[in-house]
């Protein structure tokens, strides 16, 4: 990236909450329809602690879920990407299991666990375990067949080809959806606190939302997407040390 | 000599297509063979079915004159695409089938200084020694193939199998390499069965070539090349002899062709 495509990625937001800003003095839009992102600072700033406690939680839930989450959907991917038979059977539960929507299922949750943190973790879970099963199963199942043929020729079975061939082919696809998947467990873990938690973002917002007091919803949000952006940095910044093979296709090599 | 594949009255068929058919075949211990044919014969059926990767529909394939029926261990495999692990570099990519194959799967920690060397000196004769840190992507094609060549010997394979290994290569690399494999061959004295397109190739590198026929694939000729003095260099091609041959293979190669009725094309076409 060059420093001038480095300052993008700063300058939009910039931009972006000037234009709101600018928008909701002009308009002189009402705080409790559109907080302007200074109210939306002091909101944060006057909420400090009570955020952090609400945040705190939320980011255990999340990373909680999530870590079940890349443990199972990669076993998973790894069983149905080795194995027809898996891939077979199991796919299109999987499938369907996914169209459910989650939101529908967190009252059921909280009927067997009670609300709080268990539903959350679970529902952050549940969202995103789907993406890093896929993935890695794609990064199996797309084995060159002679390259299989080569190790089976030489007497490999298929834990072999999973373990040489499979699982490192597989990792950068398995890096690309923690990626997306760490994001679907803030979704996740925020739509349950929404709807059955004493604590957590979700929680805030609702309440802040009940009593009106729109500028600290916007806050919520505001602390969800930063934690959002800075997971899915730190995915990214593993990404690129475990599989720097995967991103060099395009450097030049020395031969001709 | 004795035979170390011999290939009897062999069909194989993909449900209802049928591959190969009666096809009968035989190579000697230590010898080169090359395998041509018009595309879609079943060459590559044939990989499949001496490498026991995938078992006859009938007949038999014999290796050391006993039946197989399963992967035989004494393969090593190369094809077109060098199909190298990106994650690996040269050396390590040598050495993976030692980490698969019996018994040195099991002595790969003890030996790996030994396996090593013996990776090394692959990569010396293919002329690489100094890229064995390399990655794949640092290489070109040619030398991605010459690192193929290498893997697919490391384990010391009585029989070297090769579909179409050259065949993606500019020809200036794909002659370099001809010589590079007759380097190893003649140093080595495998077993090799090249299957390939290429006319000249394969009588530059065999002991014998075998035409196959159409889909059903059976052998319908066997040309001895034994004649050209070895090791076969630039003069060879200019051999007569060798030119001879290679008009006389392809003549067999054209009559293979589906025959095209060019009366009926030219009707069709012309308005």
């Amino acid at each position: 990236m060059t420093r001038f495509e480095r300052l993008g990625s700063v300058f939009l937001p910039v931009l972006l909450i000037f234009i709101w800003q600018a928008a909701c003095v002009g308009f002189k839009i009402p705080s409790f329809v559109l907080p302007a992102p200074s109210e939306i600072a002091i909101a944060l700033w006057d909420n400090l602690y009570i955020i952090w406690f609400h945040s705190s939680q939320t980011l255990l839930t999340t990373v909680i879920g999530f870590a079940v989450a890349v443990v199972f959907g990669a076993l998973l991917g790894i069983l149905v990407g080795s194995s027809r038979f898996a891939y077979s059977s199991l796919y299109p539960m999987l499938v369907g299991f996914n169209s459910v929507p989650k939101v529908a299922i967190v009252p059921i949750l909280v009927v067997w666990f009670g609300i709080g943190t268990v539903p959350a973790i679970l529902t952050a879970f549940m969202l995103s375990f789907f993406p890093i099963a896929v993935n890695v199963a794609t990064g199996l199942a797309t084995i060159e067949p002679e390259l299989r043929d080569v190790l089976r020729s030489l007497g490999a079975n298929q834990l072999d080809i999973v373990r040489k061939i499979g699982i490192p082919r597989s990792l950068p696809y398995l890096f690309a959806s923690l990626k997306i998947s760490i994001t679907l467990a803030f979704v996740g873990s925020v739509i349950s606190e929404t709807l059955a938690s004493n604590r957590g973002i979700g929680t805030l917002m609702t309440q802040a939302s009940a009593n009106f007091r729109v500028s600290l919803v916007f806050a919520g949000l505001v602390v969800i997407a930063a934690m959002g952006i800075a997971m899915y940095v730190i995915f990214a910044i593993i990404e690129k040390r475990m599989t720097a093979w995967a991103v060099r296709g395009t450097t030049f090599g020395v031969g001709g | 000599m004795k035979n170390l594949v011999e290939l009897v009255n062999v069909s194989l068929s993909y449900g209802k297509t049928l591959a190969v058919s009666d096809l009968n075949m035989t190579v000697a211990a230590g010898s080169f063979a090359a395998v041509v044919g018009p595309s879609g014969c079943g060459k590559s059926s044939l990989m499949k079915l001496v490498t026991g990767l995938m078992p006859a529909t009938s007949g038999s394939v014999l290796i050391d004159e006993k039946e197989i029926d399963g992967p035989v261990n004494i393969v090593g495999m190369a094809f077109q695409n060098p199909n190298l692990l990106p994650w690996r570099t040269t050396l390590e990519n040598v050495l993976l089938p030692l980490e698969v194959v019996r018994p040195e799967r099991h002595q790969f920690r003890a030996k790996r200084k030994e396996f090593v060397e013996r990776a090394m000196d692959l990569l010396r004769i293919v002329g690489l020694d100094s890229f064995a840190d390399h990655y794949p992507w640092q290489l070109s094609g040619g030398m991605q193939q010459r690192v193929s060549l290498c893997r697919s010997l490391i384990h010391q394979p009585r029989l070297l199998m090769l579909d179409e290994p050259f065949g993606a290569l500019d020809a200036f690399t794909r002659e370099e390499l001809w010589d590079v494999l007759q380097t190893i061959w003649l140093e080595r004295k495998f077993t090799a069965i090249l299957v390939t397109h290429d006319l000249r190739e394969a009588l530059y590198l065999a002991d014998k070539v075998h035409v196959m026929s159409n889909r059903p694939g059976r052998v319908v000729r066997s040309v001895d090349t034994t004649e050209f003095a070895r090791p076969r260099d630039e003069h060879t091609f200019i051999d007569p002899k060798f030119n001879e041959n290679v008009m006389e293979l392809r003549a067999e190669i054209r009559a293979q062709r589906l025959p095209v009725d060019i009366k009926t094309t030219t009707a069709e076409t012309t308005p």
